[in-house]
């Protein structure tokens, strides 16, 4: 709305009404919900200060010791250095390769989770608003989309993008490549979440009164139908946040995602399984299980919101 | 005689099916009078609600106007294209809605609401629009109107809601109202404040008003003229008292007849037999004719016009000279 009329209240009342109210209160009543946040929240702090607090730059070669390297967690190296989770066939410290490679893993997660709700969101109030010719063709392209699994959709993405930006830059467009391709795998579910909820909206007679008024078809549904729908697509975007970090995993893995010179946990989880038959399990464990953590919790903390914000379940 | 505010010559809705074209508003005309308030009656699906949305343009593809036209001012607006029709909405005409629980957007307050109004159809700055949002809720009557401003619609009760309602409506200064049974979904202790309000407003706002309803007794009170409509046309149209007092065509008469009376001593209410035909399947003739106590010659076969030197036009062969059998073509 463009006029500026909310009455100013002090931050006091502002943080007593948001500690206040239901979400909050029923966040404060769910151990789950707050065990996932605090798990959430470490991993991403984590993240997010890795040059801080990783013992070693994990990928700053000249950092590294190939004496160093197999070192079981805890026990000291030949050259006499002790690793909290062990180091890998390079002498590269396990725990500072985790910090740095989350910061990528929850960097394409968030970008390409919002990539996807902004294309998806967009499409879908356009859809359902509109109807009629508009609505049939970008649901049909949704349905095509949803018949190819979203990996699949990324790896095509991925590839072709690689087909169009030259080789020299392969390397700096990886992780934006990989946002995009990710996106793009997965906007077809905010889309018809949204244009569901838009096809319920839009015949409630406030959208009739802003018709009405005369207000243009884009104001309305920017404007009144947009905060009216964006519920359950917050719950989507966090549950499809730990499978866009899964999926990025995955294509790293699968070696097509981010350039081994910016690991993220896939990068680290495929290093490591070449070790795990010969006894080094835990280059391969302890990423596995910071992924594993990471999107349990992120899926709990979605499962959470999916409840509190659902009104026939309070 | 001076140019009516709103004048709907002929105006014709279908709604294309897949058994075919359904008419839901056939050859309807009338005029609204500056100032003037016309009451439109009928029973459900009659169709009340979508001569109003014809005349604002909104009706809901696949429906469209399939003839006639409407003028506001002498001015042709059926025809617009849309974004010369939004401009219109809201600042020529305003409209008021039956259910004022769902008319209000629950996520904005409703000084917002009203603001965001004001300011599509004026340049006023926010401040001024504020100023104007206030003047308006303080006209409609919310007590402490400074406060309420920042209130959101769940804050209010139906009834103050309705106000609110209203002051959107009137937020543009329209020369014309159309109110889509705006009493309906309110107590009847709070129908009667709305409708005097809504007189008493337009008044003084200088407004026409389209008022649909189905309710005499809100007619009775508030029109100045009623339109009787059955089956998607008028059966008769005239000054509220001549309908109500002394009622022409057989259908208004049923209507008047099913009406609880507080004088006389009558036992049983007259009811009309049958009910409202489909739009699929309207009866030849006056769509009336098959329910009519008075059905006589020419009325399966010619549809009456809308006729009558008087002040009340009526569309029924009693009071017309019917033409005669012979030149019944089936």
């Amino acid at each position: 709305m463009r006029a500026p009329t909310a009455r100013q209240e002090g931050l006091g009342a502002r943080l007593w009404r948001a500690w206040d109210s239901d979400i909050a209160w029923s966040f404060r009543h769910s151990p789950v919900a707050i065990a996932a946040a605090l798990v959430v929240t470490i991993l991403l702090l984590g993240a997010a200060f890795a040059s801080l607090i990783a013992p070693q730059n994990a990928f700053d070669a000249a950092s590294l010791n190939l004496m160093d390297g197999f070192t079981r967690p805890g026990e000291a190296s030949a050259t006499g250095r002790v690793f909290l989770l062990g180091s890998d066939d390079q002498g590269r410290d396990v725990f500072s390769a985790i910090l740095y490679g989350s910061r990528v893993s929850l960097l394409v997660g968030f970008a390409s989770v919002i990539f996807s709700i902004a294309i998806g969101v967009t499409l879908g109030l356009i859809s359902g608003y509109l109807g009629g010719r508009t609505d049939a063709v970008i649901m049909r392209v949704a349905d095509i989309q949803l018949s190819f699994p979203a990996i699949l959709i990324a790896l095509l993405v991925f590839g072709v993008a690689r087909g169009l930006i030259a080789p020299q830059y392969h390397e700096n467009a990886a992780i934006g490549v990989l946002i995009v391709a990710i996106g793009l795998s997965n906007w077809a579910a905010y889309a018809r979440t949204v244009r569901g909820s838009t096809l319920v909206e839009k015949n409630k007679d406030y959208v009739m009164s802003a018709r009405v008024m005369g207000r243009p078809a884009f104001a309305i549904m920017g404007q009144h139908v947009l905060p009216n729908v964006i519920g359950p697509v917050l719950v989507i975007a966090t549950i499809n946040l730990a499978l866009a970090i899964i999926a990025e995993s995955t294509l790293s893995f699968l070696g097509v995602g981010v350039p081994p010179t910016q690991p993220s946990l896939g990068t680290l989880i495929r290093v490591g399984q070449q070790f795990l038959f010969s006894g080094e399990w835990w280059i391969l464990f302890y990423p596995a299980l910071d992924l594993v953590l990471l999107a349990l919790s992120i899926n709990l903390l979605g499962d959470w919101l999916r409840d509190a914000l659902n009104p026939k379940l309070r | 005689m001076t140019t009516p505010v709103l004048s709907v010559r002929n105006l014709k809705v279908e709604f294309p099916t897949r058994r075919g074209t359904l008419t839901a508003i056939d050859e309807v005309s009338f005029d609204i009078g500056p100032g003037e308030v016309l009451g439109v009656v009928g029973e459900s699906g009659a169709g009340k609600s979508i001569t109003g949305t014809a005349v604002i343009g909104l009706i809901e593809p696949p429906g469209r106007i399939g003839g006639g036209e409407v003028y506001l001012r002498g001015e042709r607006i059926d025809n617009l294209s849309q974004e010369a029709m939004r401009k219109i909405r809201g600042k020529r005409i305003g409209m008021v809605f039956q259910d004022p629980l769902t008319s209000l957007n629950p996520l904005y307050r409703i000084g917002e609401q009203l603001i965001e109004t004001i300011q599509t159809h004026t340049t006023l700055s926010d401040s001024a629009a504020r100023r104007r949002a206030l003047a308006l809720l303080t006209e409609v009557g919310i007590p402490a109107p400074e406060t309420r401003i920042d209130n959101y619609p769940h804050q209010f009760s139906g009834g103050m809601r309705q106000r609110v309602v209203l002051a959107l409506a009137l937020a543009a200064e329209p020369e014309l109202v159309i109110a889509d049974e705006p009493t309906t979904a309110l107590d009847v202790s709070v129908q009667a404040q709305i409708i005097a309000l809504l007189k008493r407003l337009c008044r003084q706002h200088g407004a026409a008003v389209m008022l649909i309803t189905h309710d005499m007794g809100v007619i009775a009170e508030t029109a100045d003229r009623v339109a009787v409509m059955y089956a998607g046309r008028i059966a008769e149209i005239g000054p509220v008292r001549d309908v109500i007092k002394a009622p022409l065509h057989p259908y208004t008469k049923g209507l008047m007849g099913s009406i609880p009376s507080l004088v006389g001593d009558s036992d049983r209410l007259t009811q009309i037999p049958g009910s409202m035909p489909r739009l699929t399947a309207i009866p030849s003739g006056c769509a009336f004719h098959p329910r009519c106590p008075r059905c006589f010659t020419p009325c399966p076969t010619f549809r009456p016009e809308l006729q009558g030197e008087q002040k009340s036009q009526v569309a029924c062969w009693l009071y017309h000279p019917f033409p005669v059998t012979a030149e019944a073509v089936p």
